[in-house]
């Protein structure tokens, strides 16, 4: 849909039209059809940050736990790789209509943190499981506290793969909360939403504006989390391969709950 | 002071890890705990800093059972190494072996400079202190694991198998470098290893555990070597036993034998006119052995041609008669060795700049023999 | 629950055509991907270039690419292609990366020896390393295959076929439709179960290798 008759008849290229809507001054201030870009982009950012934060309340200490102990690790696993199979539309669309539009951001939020848990969890635990029982022993023979070995040696080395788990989980997150709008609430999703009421090329140029930002803002928060994870992640730890160890032999495989990307 | 009353470690499933020991371990030395897999060495060990509670008996450190501190307070107060050294990844070097004096409550400058110095003390580069462990050899892990645990300098040190996972090469340095440590700081030692010769080597007492966790034997090794308590104790000596144990014997005062020296560069006739018994050793211009040349190889050159380094014949091993710098020189062993070795029926003897002093010949070593079991020095 | 007794038959068509749109990327996906994942295997460079930009394109949210496909691909909104042709994306973006790691990690010793045997390149390829890098792809293809089958529900927004559409026809009715809805989402999960159930099985029958523990062949 590159070439298209436009209202005079004339070919028009689709691109430029949205490249034209994504400049329009207009489009990111308040205007009389909508809050404008910055305004959306924020809801989009406070619907996601909300939701990550309670998700880390809630599914970062289980994951410790879980990690340091190795009990229930069977649970965490299982539990991890069949949440991906739930459809995001599916929860919203439910959770907004059983508790009613009026509670549609709790609704919103609850989704939210529930598709988020699961990777946070995968993460934390494998992070933590992954974390050589030698420096453990040897930690724990030094003399430190079980509290010690947990927030000084093994979250640390962990570090590389709950933050794995997180960036996951915010992009999972960002992706839902572009479907929110669907059902009347705010975001980026709000021009996919609106445009395609339209059901014009002018609709379809700000559908594929929103979905633009929607790239770009995941794109942007994506790249925002991997420097943040080589800024806190010790340097001694980068280069690690986790699935292959050529110096020592492991009786127990490696896991890996998920497989990560970058 | 280290004792083992009773103890015994019994899993749920039934399996016997220690079985009911009775030991103890003299303060300042190297006590080694040896035996085949299974045989309850490591229980043993790890059962001193708490990281395993016996299920019967007790153990006494300084006269206080270990149960009755906190383990955490414990084992800051030992020292403690195990096989891949533990090394925390996520942390230089340096904060590595400061760990348990900041643990302790010391400063981290002060800890860090402590480290500094321990880093000397194992005889690593000063520039690794800033350097993560992934950037390491193994044998280098190793050593910052045994600078990790002297860093709050604890009385007592734990080795696990510390040695283990290095090449021979690797093995042997570190072995000297612990010899060289505890001759300078003397500390309360207790090391497992399941190779006979390593505990022979380090140990100054050596327990032999069996399977099952049993003690066996528990001696000094020249009494272990000279008299094994049992079959098993023999078989896992091993062979050469009795070669093994001239290694402890010093060979101070035996007689040396007149041996004819050619330096380097003499014309053959000359040198052919100073062989001894058909042999000379040709030594350099400080009168250190280069090898060795005999009747038939000057008759095969010109005599007008001088002796070269080209032309001689490789040496045995050597008899060092000082046994200064540590090492196993000055034994029976080494003096056979060096008669053994050699091409001609000499070894050759040196002193501590390495110059030849003389020749060493079988028969006078054994002859040194009877007479050090005449005199009691070997133990019955 | 009558309800969905009564649209059974609807159900199970959907649901093919669901699977259909799901499960065709990842064929498709897997197959461009090999040969994707050999390069960025073999050449430094590549690999530099191709997981980067994988990751990149992993990234963009469902509902962003589906939209943007028409204006790539010059088709209509409401082709089905569009779905299709982004899942294919994700896949292939999920498992270059998965190739090019598993390719890496067969063991040194294992090609050294394939090689000094007389394996020529190409052979010792489709011998050895590929079928010793068929577990993690496995591992690949269910992560593809069960994310493919939800995300597939999320294109009923732009009005595209699959079991989305009973999530969207039964919110807009008033009151809405729970039995509908709940249908729709009981039904993507139990295609999802099912199907990654299948690629363990898949998995298991063609690494015979991986089943076989020390000790289980008596004498």
């Amino acid at each position: 849909m590159d070439q298209g008759p436009g209202r005079d008849g004339a070919p028009v290229n689709v691109f430029e039209l949205v490249w034209a809507w994504l400049t329009d001054p207009e489009n990111w201030q308040k205007n009389f059809r909508d809050l404008g870009i910055p305004a959306r982009i924020l809801e989009h950012l406070t619907y996601t940050g909300l939701a990550i934060v309670f998700a880390v309340m809630i599914a970062v200490p289980i994951g410790i736990y879980v990690g340091h102990t190795g009990r229930g690790g069977f649970l965490v696993v299982g539990v991890a790789n069949w949440f991906r199979a739930l459809p995001e539309l599916g929860l919203v669309i439910l959770l907004v209509l059983a508790m009613g539009v009026a509670l549609a951001l709790q609704a919103l939020t609850i989704v939210l943190v529930a598709l988020a848990i699961p990777p946070l969890l995968a993460g934390t635990y494998s992070g933590l499981r992954n974390v050589d029982p030698e420096v453990v022993d040897a930690a724990r023979g030094m003399g430190m506290r079980e509290r010690d070995i947990v927030w000084r040696v093994e979250v640390p080395i962990a570090l590389p793969l709950m933050l794995g788990g997180l960036r996951t989980a915010t992009l999972q997150v960002i992706a839902t909360a572009s479907i929110a709008a669907y059902m009347g609430l705010g975001g980026l999703g709000r021009y996919v939403i609106d445009g395609q009421r339209f059901g014009t090329l002018e609709g379809y140029t700000m559908m594929a504006g929103g979905a633009v930002l929607i790239a770009a803002l995941a794109i942007v928060v994506e790249l925002t989390l991997a420097g943040v994870q080589r800024l806190v992640v010790s340097p001694g730890l980068r280069n690690r391969k986790f699935s292959r160890r050529e110096t020592r032999v492991r009786t127990k495989p490696v896991e890996k709950t998920e497989v990560a990307i970058s | 002071m280290i004792e083992f009353q009773a103890v015994t470690k019994r899993y749920p499933d039934g399996t016997v890890a220690v079985d009911n020991l009775d030991l103890t371990v003299e303060d300042g030395g190297i006590t080694v705990f040896v035996g085949p897999s299974g045989c309850g060495k490591t229980t043993s060990l790890r059962m001193i800093n708490r990281m395993i509670d016996p299920t019967a008996g007790r153990i006494l450190l300084d006269g206080k059972d270990v149960r009755e501190s906190q383990p955490a307070r414990l084992r800051r107060g030992i020292g403690y190494v195990i096989q891949h050294a533990g090394l925390f990844p996520h942390r230089t070097v340096l904060d590595n072996v400061a760990t348990v004096p900041v643990l302790t409550g010391a400063g981290r400058r002060a800890a860090r400079s402590r480290a500094t110095e321990l880093l000397d003390l194992v005889g690593l580069p000063a520039g690794l202190a800033k350097r993560y462990p992934a950037q390491l050899s193994g044998g280098q892990q190793q050593r910052v694991g045994v600078a990790r645990a002297l860093a709050a300098d604890p009385p007592v040190l734990l080795m696990d198998e510390p040695f283990s996972a290095v090449d021979p090469i690797v093995r042997d340095d570190l072995q000297q470098q612990l010899l060289r440590l505890q001759s300078e700081l003397d500390k309360t030692i207790v090391f497992v290893t399941h190779d006979i010769d390593e505990a022979i080597k380090l140990g100054d007492r050596v327990a032999v555990f069996r399977v099952g966790g049993v003690l066996a034997q528990y001696d000094s090794p020249a009494a272990l070597l000279a008299k094994p308590a049992d079959e098993f104790v023999s078989s896992f000596i091993g062979r050469d036993r009795g070669y093994r144990a001239l290694g402890f014997l010093a060979a101070k005062g035996i007689d040396l034998a007149p041996v004819a020296r050619v330096p380097v560069g003499t014309p053959v006739s000359e040198a052919r006119a100073k062989l001894t018994d058909g042999w000379a050793v040709v030594v350099d211009e400080s009168g250190r052995p280069l090898g060795w040349v005999s009747e038939d190889v000057l008759s095969a050159m010109d005599s007008s041609d001088a002796v070269g380094s080209d032309d001689l014949i490789s040496g045995g091993t050597l008899y060092r008669v000082d046994a200064e710098g540590g090492g196993t020189a000055g034994t029976l062993r080494n003096a056979l060795d060096a008669a053994l070795s050699s091409p001609a029926r000499l070894g050759i003897a040196v002193d501590a700049a390495g110059a030849v002093v003389g020749g060493i010949s079988a028969d006078t070593v054994l002859g040194a023999l009877a007479a050090a079991r005449d005199s009691g020095e070997v133990p019955i | 629950m009558r309800w969905i007794w009564d649209h059974i038959e609807e159900l199970l068509a959907t649901s093919w055509v669901h699977l259909g749109l799901a499960l065709i990327p990842v064929l498709v996906g897997l197959l461009i991907s090999i040969p994707l994942g050999w390069v960025a295997h073999h050449w430094r460079t590549a690999r530099a270039i191709l997981v980067p930009v994988s990751s990149l394109l992993y990234t963009i949210p469902s509902l962003a690419l589906f939209v943007l496909m028409p204006l790539v691909l010059g088709t209509r909104i409401l082709d089905p292609i569009n779905v299709q042709a982004a899942l294919t994306i994700y896949t292939v973006a999920l498992l270059v990366r998965s190739v090019a790691d598993s390719l890496d990690a067969t063991p040194k010793d294992v090609i050294a020896a394939a090689t000094a045997i007389g394996y020529g390149p190409t052979r010792r390829f489709f011998a050895v390393e590929f079928p010793l890098s068929v577990p993690v792809l496995v591992a690949g293809v269910r992560v593809a295959a069960v994310s493919n089958i939800s995300l597939v529900s999320v294109g009923a927004i732009i009005g595209v076929g699959g079991l989305g559409l009973y999530l969207t026809a039964g919110a807009q009715l008033t009151p809405p439709n729970y039995a509908e809805i709940i249908a729709g989402i009981v039904l993507i999960v139990l295609l999802a179960l099912i199907v990654d159930g299948l690629l363990v099985l898949l998995g298991r029958l063609l690494t015979p290798w991986t089943r076989a523990r020390a000790g289980t062949v008596r004498r």
